[in-house]
């Protein structure tokens, strides 16, 4: 008899205990985002796409159309035109990936003699067609240059006869 | 609001007016329940619940009441058309009637009857029969095992409702609901009749089939219970009464306990809804904290607990009313 009492006392206390519980956290700020309409800082090691490093120096990308990287990835899905600017220098006038190919194995930073790539913080890559993960480089370190108030880099026109019918057929997000 | 209500004039236009009350009243409790249940769940697991249609998803629960009156009722090939067509409406009709006699304050009631009390007790008592026909007419083994567990579970939580009931009926001698307000001026029948209450709030939780007494339903054995088969609007009316169901039940609990629409300062109906939500709380409280009982501990829980409880307190109630 006294333990059929005491079980039926302890557990109405273990109840009670499990509902303070819940109302603690009723109380407590939510933890979520809402995902599309909110952005969280990621780490600075996240590996997203790869982009191009804006060089504190000179306020611009060390980029010189090597297509070393191009050369390197396993999944070809890097695109670079380079156009003579003058006698020396070559600057690229295209510089696309279709990420979509994309397997985060890093052989193109570790290969470009100018160490101007480097992994972005962007981990919102949903999209509604497979061309909405085709990244266009160039353009998104103008858009990095505008928001750090730098002067944007000017894209060079790129050469008009033959290298144009060569080019890829995927379309380059602007 | 009492001249408004002294206004309507004969016993028949109160009938109307407050049957098309009742039927306003029981959809905008239903939108509102479901939103507040979602956003009290999703608080409790700290995420910010529905957030896009509206402020705060507030008439997220009319977009999809929307969504379901566009779907198909589906009546699948075997089942027992007029029983399976019958439930959802033998469900949602006893649940409309027992608003006839809850006071919302002392002029909002529709008809103040002596036997108020036994009247919803009956009536709900009728959500079990619904839900009998709408397990069986499905055709389903789910589903009949949702309708049996349902039968079993009710007529076991019946009898300590019922006793628990008693003991406040004994102390204020009438079944009427307004008589039971008015009763409890001095001092609410929660303080007096702690164990009542607490048994009172465990057996209603278990008689709406909520969490964690939600076996008829249990949707990690029986897909969906005895609402399996249903679809659309059909289905819509399930989930209607449900949340109906824990409104009259807090609303009992409220006349019962909580000493109905008795407060300071604001109007009774004021104070008579906010005591019935902060019921409701509670209840879905339970709901996102127990796990679900299996059901050999539900009924031991019933039979073995709740019954002797529910005794014990009507005997000492009686001894103290007869010795005082």
């Amino acid at each position: 008899m006294m333990t059929y009492f005491k079980d039926i006392l302890s557990g109405f206390y273990s109840l009670l205990a499990g509902m303070a519980v819940t109302i603690r956290y009723f109380v407590k700020p939510i933890v979520t985002v809402q995902y599309p309409r909110q952005k969280i800082q990621m780490t600075p090691r996240y590996r997203g796409h790869i982009e191009l490093i804006i060089d504190p120096e000179t306020g611009t990308h060390n980029c010189i159309a090597c297509e070393m990287c191009v050369r390197i990835c396993p999944s070809q899905l890097i695109h670079v035109e380079g156009v003579k600017v003058d006698a020396k220098k070559k600057l690229p006038s295209r510089y696309y990936i279709e990420y979509y190919y994309c397997s985060l194995c890093g052989l193109c930073l570790e290969s470009c003699p100018t160490k101007t790539l480097k992994w972005s913080n962007e981990y919102r890559m949903a999209g509604h067609r497979r061309e909405d993960s085709v990244i266009n480089l160039l353009a998104r370190m103008q858009e990095q240059q505008y928001a750090l108030g730098l002067p944007l880099t000017p894209i060079p026109e790129p050469k008009p006869e033959a290298e144009a019918a060569a080019a890829p057929a995927a379309e380059v997000k602007e | 609001m009492e001249q408004l209500v002294q206004s309507l004039g004969s016993e028949g236009t109160k009938m109307v007016v407050g049957l098309i009350a009742v039927i306003a009243l029981v959809s905008v409790n239903a939108l509102f329940l479901i939103w507040m249940e979602r956003k009290v769940a999703a608080h409790m697991q700290l995420r910010p619940g529905p957030m896009e249609v509206g402020w705060h998803g507030c008439i997220q629960t009319i977009a999809d009441a929307i969504k379901l009156m566009g779907k198909e009722l589906i009546t699948p090939e075997e089942v027992d058309r007029p029983i399976f067509f019958l439930a959802p409406i033998v469900i949602f009709l006893p649940v409309l009637l027992s608003f006839l006699v809850i006071p919302f304050s002392s002029s909002w009631i529709i008809r103040d009857m002596n036997v108020g009390l036994v009247l919803i007790l009956a009536f709900s008592t009728l959500g079990v029969l619904a839900i009998l026909m709408a397990g069986w007419a499905s055709n389903n083994k789910y589903s009949v095992l949702g309708a049996i567990r349902s039968v079993a579970q009710n007529i076991a939580y019946e009898i300590p409702l019922l006793v628990t009931v008693m003991s406040v009926i004994l102390m204020v001698g009438s079944f009427k609901l307004t008589d039971i307000v008015a009763a409890q001026s001095g001092c609410w029948f929660v303080l007096t009749q702690p164990l009542a209450f607490i048994l009172y709030i465990i057996c209603g939780t278990a008689e709406t089939n909520r969490a964690p007494f939600d076996i008829p339903e249990a949707e990690s054995e029986l897909v969906a219970g005895f609402h399996t088969e249903y679809s659309g609007m059909r289905f819509a009316l399930f989930f209607l009464a449900e949340y109906t169901n824990m409104l009259i039940v807090a609303a009992v609990a409220t006349v019962l306990f909580l000493g109905g629409w008795k407060g300071p300062f604001l109007p009774g109906v004021i104070w008579f809804l906010i005591k019935v939500y902060a019921v409701i709380f509670l209840m879905m409280w339970f709901r996102w904290t127990f796990p679900r009982v299996r059901f050999d501990q539900l009924i031991t829980f019933a039979w073995k607990i709740l019954i002797p409880l529910a005794f014990v307190n009507l005997l000492i109630t009686a001894l103290v009313l007869k010795l005082r």
